[in-house]
């Protein structure tokens, strides 16, 4: 299959090896209980989801019978607009045995939806010191990775455009920033809406995407999702073929000699006006 | 006895813990995580956790996002 990645290229995050870079979230479907062909047409091993208050008349959800027995399980902290009150959402989350992996998301700004770097740091710090693997959703901000970094992050996942919008990497330069400057994999959540914008991120060596809105928007998701699936494995084949050097000016692919009717040994191209 | 129970008030009867309550929500304990007065109640602990008069309680499960 096209998207059989290389053997030996694998993501570890909390000593967990992952085969697949494309994390999927659950939000948004239509229908729930399209997620596990979603899963598998994707390949994804890690799947998103939110914690919410039990709506007493309706009952609760049934989103965790439809996740796939072998998912990685990235519970998010949405809803919290303080660092305490993801500590707390993640506490919850934990309590529901579903794994120690946590996404923190601290918004306080319903307007923009963007991340309180500060407040992160400060809920990432005290989450790793309690065991949980942590990955931090962020704004692509060096000095907000860095500190993130040294309170214990597994990861950081950096915006590429505001969360839902489908813009595509509109944070490109920061996010390379970061790419170069961490150790920790870089892992682009948010705004990414095309198969091709999550292969330039593999592409720039970002570790994973983080993807939900665009397959759980699309027409066909589970076809939405086989494609994200197989652009993510071909921007990490691409980056780790490194990528010829971009030049300005034009560069002929074919030999300039040996031309037909050739005359002295010099290319027509070359011949002075 | 009353209880704020997910940010509205809920009846019932006394004596009472964890497990009744989501008996009488109609709820699934494996399906659901339990916070009392701010403390998490961990799943096992459900039958053995009384509850008083007054106690807030907020009951969630996982639901779609990203």
């Amino acid at each position: 299959m096209t998207t059989t990645p290389e053997p030996d290229d694998f993501l570890e995050i909390g000593g967990t090896r992952l085969q697949s870079r494309l994390f999927v979230g659950t939000g948004k479907f239509g229908d729930d209980a399209l997620i596990p062909a979603v899963c598998e047409a994707s390949g994804a091993q890690v799947i998103t989801m939110a914690l919410r208050r039990v709506d007493l008349d309706a009952g609760p959800a049934n989103l965790m019978g439809h996740i796939p027995a072998h998912m990685v399980r990235l519970p998010n902290t949405s809803g919290a607009r303080t660092a305490d009150e993801a500590v707390r959402i993640a506490r919850l989350a934990r309590a529901m045995g579903c794994g120690h992996w946590i996404k923190i998301e601290v918004v306080a700004d319903s307007r923009h939806l963007l991340p309180d770097g500060y407040a992160t740091a400060r809920a990432t710090e005290t989450l790793a010191r309690e065991g949980f693997v942590v990955l931090p959703y962020m704004n692509p901000d060096l000095y907000v990775a860095r500190s993130l970094a040294d309170a214990g992050a597994a990861a950081v996942m950096p915006l590429g455009a505001p969360i839902g919008t489908n813009r595509g990497l509109r944070t490109r330069e920061m996010i390379a920033v970061l790419i170069e400057d961490l150790d920790l994999p870089v892992i682009v959540d948010a705004g990414i809406g095309r198969p091709s914008q999550a292969c330039e991120a593999m592409e720039m060596g970002a570790a994973a995407c983080l993807v939900n809105t665009a397959i759980a928007t699309a027409a066909d998701p589970v076809g939405m999702a086989r494609a994200f699936g197989r652009a993510v494995a071909a921007g990490r084949e691409a980056f780790l073929s490194g990528p010829g050097a971009v030049r300005a000016r034009a560069s002929a692919s074919s030999p300039l000699t040996g031309f037909l009717g050739q005359d002295g040994g010099r290319a027509p191209q070359e011949v002075a006006p | 006895m009353t209880l704020t129970v997910n940010g509205s008030t809920r009846p019932l009867p006394r004596p009472a813990n964890v497990a009744a309550l989501l008996r009488d929500c109609g709820l699934d304990p494996a399906v659901v995580v339990v916070e009392r007065n701010g403390t998490i109640v961990p799943g096992a602990d459900y039958a053995a956790t009384p509850l008083e008069p007054g106690d807030t309680l907020e009951i969630l499960s996982f639901v779609g996002g990203g």
